[in-house]
């Protein structure tokens, strides 16, 4: 019973975190954005004369998209018509499943690893939810009956699989140099210290590979610089023909994209759950000093550095958003084959030799 | 896997392939086909298959499949695919190869139930690592034969696409 309850609370706790901070994407782009380009941004929104800096506006989006009218073209094939926002929302949320928010906690003799589901191959499951994403796209542009759209869903498979190809050969460096595919154990192991100081993250082991991820996870993303599937201003996208909560659906399923790539970022490359020198006991730092922390606390800590990584990870991902201009299709086409894949294969290279120098090969 | 969890997989899994065989709309067969390649893959996770469950979401769901998606919505099919079967004839030439593989199926499934059931063999680990190890060590051979072959495939198709512009 207990352990049923455990379970639950694991994926619950992955399944809230993930829908609500989706929800609440909405209000910080708007926000950040404002801020960025020195306007006030939305704030109209009140409830009872309180406007709380415009936290109410993504309740009334919501209100405003469930009460729309749910419109369906006349040729559109209805069961994929209806069917194609649910896919798209439903990989972005399972895909966070493997990412561990927490060390593995040890209570009354039990371990508990705190990620919804315990994989081995966890790095690959994420990988693969991520590239059924792309069944949502394809679906709403060829059952809508319109060209447009259809042009638009060809646009963005054709982005998505040339961003999850440099995604899974970036991701290799991280493999081979951590070597699990457990991403709790990718966790752990970037606690060590190198030369008994510097935190062994990702980042600091893999900066090409950081980079070219980053790149690849943006594009995977469909926003902006890489948006041209949809191309709110100007060209038409898969999305055209939808409208209310389906519409609102696409939306959140970007931003769950966004969610789950600061995640894997976190996990990966920013030492997930780690906090430098903060070991199970205490702080324990390099030059000798040590503080003692009870244990409850130190997982506290644990899990609020993942949380705050992430929101870290996803400013900085809406930052790139609201800098940069769109890319031509055929530029981030050029990017995606001719950039970010054979640099990743560089990278593999390159990671295989410094392992095997360091004796690293098992 | 729970019995009940493996019967209701079963049932989608059936359902989805004859829903490919049945419908006649390619998009629709194709994403059928889609979820018959998920439904196999939580039987590889049922039996504690990992790598093999996620490489065969990986590789046919989403590599193989989408491209498949992605060929059919390139070339819509006009009238002429989605009307009247042209090749019904050939169509009646598959029914006795369909019966004979069903005869065998069954003289399988008959054989089995008349042998007396062995002790399953020690199971297999099937990790990351063992599968890996069995890759670059018993079947290497067919492992890079596989690859070459993949490799002249792709080289044949850049060769046509390009004398064709």
């Amino acid at each position: 019973m207990i352990d049923v309850a455990i379970a639950l609370g694991r994926v619950a706790f992955v399944v809230m975190f993930v829908v609500n901070v989706s929800g609440l994407l909405g209000w910080v782009e708007r926000k950040q954005s404002a801020i960025m380009q020195d306007r006030i941004g939305a704030n109209r929104a009140s409830i009872f004369g309180l406007r709380a800096m415009g936290l109410f506006h993504p309740i009334a989006d919501a209100l405003k998209m469930l009460s729309k009218e749910d419109f369906r073209p006349a040729r559109a094939d209805r069961l994929l018509f209806s069917l194609a926002p649910f896919v798209s929302v439903f990989f972005g949320i399972v895909a966070f499943a493997s990412i561990p928010f927490g060390p593995v906690v040890e209570l009354d003799g039990k371990q508990i690893p705190l990620q919804a589901v315990t994989l081995n191959v966890g790095i690959l499951y994420v990988f693969a939810m991520l590239s059924l994403g792309v069944y949502g796209v394809m679906m709403a542009g060829w059952s809508s009956a319109n060209n447009f759209a259809l042009l638009g869903a060809q646009r963005g498979a054709a982005l998505m699989i040339s961003a999850e190809i440099a995604i899974g050969a970036s991701i290799m460096g991280v493999i081979m140099v951590y070597g699990s595919l457990n991403m709790m154990d990718i966790a752990v192991r970037q606690g060590e210290l190198l030369l008994g100081w510097i935190p062994r993250w990702g980042i600091i082991t893999q900066p090409l590979g950081f980079i070219l991820f980053l790149t690849a996870g943006i594009a995977s993303t469909k926003r902006i610089p890489f948006d041209m599937p949809e191309g709110e201003s100007e060209i038409i996208g898969y999305h055209v023909e939808y409208s209310g909560m389906k519409f609102g659906m696409f939306l959140m399923a970007d931003l769950l994209e966004t969610i789950v790539i600061a995640g894997l970022t976190t996990a990966l490359f920013l030492g997930g759950w780690q906090v430098p020198y903060l070991t199970a006991e205490g702080f324990r730092f390099p030059w000798g000093a040590a503080l003692g922390l009870p244990y409850g606390l130190v997982v506290l800590m644990q899990v609020g550095a993942f949380v705050i990584k992430v929101s870290v990870m996803i400013f900085v991902l809406m930052l790139i958003r609201w800098t940069l201009p769109r890319f031509r299709y055929d530029q981030a086409m050029r990017l995606g084959w001719l950039g970010l894949f054979p640099l990743s294969v560089l990278n593999i290279v390159l990671t295989g030799i410094v392992v095997l120098l360091l004796g690293g090969a098992r | 896997m729970s019995p009940i969890a493996f019967a209701l997989v079963a049932a989608i899994a059936i359902a989805s392939a004859i829903g490919l065989l049945v419908k006649k709309n390619p998009i629709h067969g194709a994403l059928f086909l889609v979820v018959n390649l998920g439904c196999v893959a939580v039987f590889y996770l049922g039996l504690g298959a990992e790598f093999l469950a996620v490489a065969q979401v990986i590789v046919y769901a989403g590599a193989i499949m989408v491209l498949f998606v992605f060929a059919i919505m390139v070339l819509i099919p006009g009238k002429e695919e989605t009307g009247p079967d042209p090749r019904v004839r050939w169509r009646v030439a598959a029914l006795p190869f369909g019966a004979l593989l069903f005869a065998q199926l069954i003289m399988i499934l008959g054989a089995r139930r008349g042998a007396p059931t062995a002790a399953p063999a020690a199971p297999v680990p099937g990790g990351v690592e063992a599968i890996g190890r069995l890759l670059f060590t018993d079947y290497l051979l067919p492992f890079e034969l596989t690859s070459v072959l993949l490799l002249a495939a792709m080289v044949g198709v850049l060769l046509l696409a390009r004398r064709r512009a």
